[in-house]
């Protein structure tokens, strides 16, 4: 184990379950060995609001928040949230993003445009940048809410962390009935 | 020992429970809230939300009184309302140990300002702990209770929002409750702070925060850690671990002790490093105590920024003296994402209509205050809790006839039970002309649905009375005949109530009924499917969305031309659509549309939801 912590940054908007991702997240680098700290701050309002989280593992970590610049994944359940703290940034940033573009108010009541074409703005800008159907994915096998956790998987897979213990911290923070169609959603973003 | 990964707040709840908790109270405040919510999991554990803080923390002191260890727990504003409690009760003492948790929220990411409760630690003569991340706050709490008792007096421990929101490592311990009866001892002389008690209590005080003094120099937690002697750091709470990862190799001075100030310890420190810097999150509270003991700062509030939470790069752009420069930058503009009233909120209504009826409105603390933004605006104050009450009797004694028709107040009903109930004896005793609606959603809210008196259960679920709103008001004074009950969903009956009860010379009580939070799922049967725009209709007008609901959005691909139902050409600039995985159906852009272009699935369109009452 070097010395290096590692730092995720995960966004979206309030209710697509950035604080879940989050949380499974910081339990499974805690299951694998790691020290830990995940914060994240919450809105005013329990909806609709943008939302970020830092999480952060190693063999110590002190600040809940990395240096600007220094974050190592961008992990994000929208892309105009994902275009929104890039100064967080940098070109080797690996870029994990859901496809589904969600207005914003301002959006929505015509009075600005959304940013067009993100992805290849993403695409130019970083070395690896991966945009996914999740949202898509997670429909397919019955229920889009677990877009964040076909991301989780697709996560997953840049870490040399055992898929046990993933799963195993995913299925401690979901209800029991949701259990089988996570683990299928987990298995599909680790697989895309 | 099982290692468990536990946000700052529920890392404070196991602290307490394994300290032998036996009561816990609070009103529920970002970010504060979680403390109490954790504590209900702990069957030994009475963990109770009450009224309002002073409150919470007077039950603290009710339980401590009887020698068990008691909590009270609450947002650094909620601070303020406890704080004529925490005054005397540093005077009194505690039996058992009795822990007061202070949540501040620098950058008030969810408060009305960013107060530095660091300050009542000193005003009250109280010891006050800080940790830093969620191990320290476990730990902490636990040690809290035990300095409370070795020392007799109530004890802070203070976290910002970056500690009670960061999870982190703990190490689960035992319940170890002390062994003692629980009983109530007559102590006169201790607890019944009249002048002639009151007096000596002071002095009682004063020693005891020089023996508290004496303590803090060899509190293991108060930890010289040496390193480059160049530069020495004195920092605490959350500051510590953002200048740690900024300034690994320097040497740091961490006090977990935050009053009182350990001398001795920060003159050794002081007297072994080059360059002194004092590292801290909002006011110079360690800073200008250091300056007045003498000793040379070289770094602090001069460069430290004074507003808004710290960070580690806000600390090494306030010390290299220069910006960060982000390696990637998007040259367009990134439209904001605020914070919004959902889809079917019960406020949404109320809002629009008062817009409309261009009131002054003196608004209060809630998710309703979100209503001060575009589109609605219609939030004109908003100071603290009660303040929506408490400020239109002043003006509308001013303005007497002249208020009539032009100013009304709103409070949720949490808020309402929480501070204004005297408020609304003020005006029935005062003789106003002011108007108040109660928005009531049968919960606290905003803080993510806390049971309060009104709501029916208590916070460790047990079903129990809940306020009857109208017999409240009755029995504060308002007359009958102006005590309307009003469901806030059906716009044309609402705004005739509010237009009627802002023109009477008196006191009125408007209170929202059958309007549950719409994301409180126990007492909404379901929600209605979601309603749909009728692009043969809709003339593009945008009145729907003056009511801000974020369900609805505007497609200006459909301007141009376009052929009615009657057949005629007319043009347009657009079309509002609408979200089918957002909207629930609460019928109100149904309402708004004199177009007739917004229609249900069903032939009736439901206004409002079907409600589960209580019982």
């Amino acid at each position: 184990m070097d010395n290096k912590v590692t730092s995720i940054l995960v966004c979206g908007v309030g209710g697509q379950g950035i604080i879940l991702a989050s949380a499974v997240m910081a339990d499974t680098f805690l299951r694998a060995g790691y020290d830990v700290k995940q914060g994240e701050v919450h809105g005013m309002a329990q909806r609709g609001g943008a939302v970020i989280s830092f999480v952060r593992f190693g063999p110590q970590v002190f600040s809940p928040i990395p240096k600007m610049g220094e974050v190592d994944f961008l992990f994000s359940t929208e892309k105009l949230e994902a275009l929104r703290w890039i100064t967080w940034c940098t070109p080797e940033t690996v870029v994990i993003c859901d496809q589904i573009e969600i207005p914003p108010p301002a959006v929505n009541l015509g009075t600005m445009d959304y940013p067009k074409d993100i992805e290849g703005f993403f695409k130019a800008h970083f070395k690896k940048a991966y945009f996914l159907p999740a949202t898509q994915v997670a429909k397919e096998l019955g229920n889009p809410r677990a877009a964040n956790v076909v991301l989780l998987g697709k996560f997953s897979s840049f870490l040399d962390i055992p898929q046990e213990l993933w799963e195993e911290s995913l299925k401690e923070h979901v209800p029991k009935r949701f259990q089988e169609l996570n683990i299928q959603a987990f298995r599909a973003g680790r697989n895309l | 020992m099982e290692k468990k990964v536990l946000l700052g707040n529920e890392a404070i709840a196991r602290g307490a429970w394994e300290a032998g908790v036996m009561f816990a109270s609070a009103y529920p405040g970002t970010p504060s809230t979680e403390i109490l919510e954790s504590l209900v999991q702990y069957k030994e554990v009475r963990a109770e939300w009450a009224p309002n803080e002073m409150d919470a923390l007077l039950a603290a002191a009710g339980a401590s009184l009887t020698g068990a260890r008691a909590m009270a727990s609450m947002k650094h504003v909620g601070v303020n309302v406890a704080a004529d409690a925490l005054m005397t009760l540093s005077y009194t003492g505690i039996e058992g140990g009795l822990v007061l948790v202070t949540a501040d929220d620098p950058s008030l990411h969810s408060s009305q300002n960013e107060q530095d409760n660091r300050h009542y630690a000193k005003f009250a003569k109280v010891p006050m702990l800080e940790p830093s991340d969620a191990r320290e706050a476990k730990e902490f709490t636990k040690i809290a209770f035990e300095i409370s008792e070795l020392f007799d007096t109530p004890v802070m421990v203070r976290t910002t929002t970056r500690v009670s929101h960061t999870r982190g490592v703990v190490e689960l311990g035992e319940r170890q409750e002390p062994k003692r009866e629980y009983v109530l001892r007559p102590n006169p002389k201790k607890y019944t702070m009249i002048p002639a008690y009151a007096g000596p209590r002071h002095v009682v005080v004063e020693e005891r925060i020089e023996r508290l003094k004496a303590f803090a120099e060899t509190f293991e937690h108060n930890r010289i850690e040496w390193g480059d002697k160049s530069v020495g750091i004195i920092s605490s709470g959350v500051a510590y671990t953002y200048a740690k990862e900024v300034f690994p190799n320097y040497s740091f001075l961490k006090l977990g002790m935050i009053w009182p100030l350990p001398e001795k310890k920060i003159r050794e420190f002081a007297s072994q490093v080059d360059r002194l810097w004092i590292i801290e999150e909002l006011d110079p509270f360690i800073e200008e105590h250091v300056r007045a003991m003498g000793i040379r700062v070289d770094l602090g509030k001069d460069k430290i920024p004074l507003c808004g939470e710290l960070s580690p790069t806000r600390i090494l752009e306030a010390i290299e003296g220069k910006s960060f420069i982000p390696k990637v930058e998007y040259k367009g503009t990134i439209p904001g994402r605020p914070p919004n009233l959902c889809p079917g909120c019960p406020h949404r209504g109320v809002f629009y209509v008062l817009k409309k009826l261009k009131l002054f409105v003196f608004g209060d603390i809630g998710c309703y205050t979100l209503a001060t933004l575009p589109p609605l605006e219609s939030i004109h104050t908003c100071v603290c809790m009660g303040s929506s009450v408490g400020m239109l009797e002043g003006a509308v004694q001013i303005l007497k006839e002249k208020a009539l028709g032009k100013t009304i107040c709103v409070i949720g009903e949490s808020t309402f039970l929480h501070a204004g109930i005297p408020a609304l004896l003020n005006h029935t005793y005062n003789k106003s002309n002011g108007t108040i609606i109660v928005l009531n959603n049968w919960t606290t809210a905003m803080t993510g649905a806390q049971e309060h008196p009104g709501s029916g259960y208590t916070a460790k679920g047990e079903r129990t009375f809940a306020v009857n709103y109208v017999e409240l008001a009755k029995a504060l004074g308002v007359k009958e005949e102006n005590i309307k009950e009003v469901n806030p969903y059906k716009l044309e009956e609402l705004q005739k109530v509010i237009k009627e009860e802002v023109f009477k010379d008196e006191p009125s009580f408007i209170v929202t009924k059958d309007s549950p939070c719409v994301l409180l799922r126990r007492a909404i049967k379901n929600y209605n499917p979601p309603l749909v725009v009728d692009e043969e209709r809709c003339t593009g007008c945008k009145q729907c969305l003056e009511s801000g609901c974020p369900a609805l959005f505007w497609d200006a691909s459909k301007a141009g031309e376009y052929r009615t139902t009657e057949g005629k050409i007319k043009k347009r600039k657009g079309v509002v659509k609408i979200n089918e995985l957002l909207c629930v159906g609460c019928g109100l852009c149904y309402q708004i549309c004199k177009f007739e272009a917004i229609r249900g699935q069903t032939e009736k369109v439901p206004i409002g939801f079907e409600v589960i009452p209580l019982e």
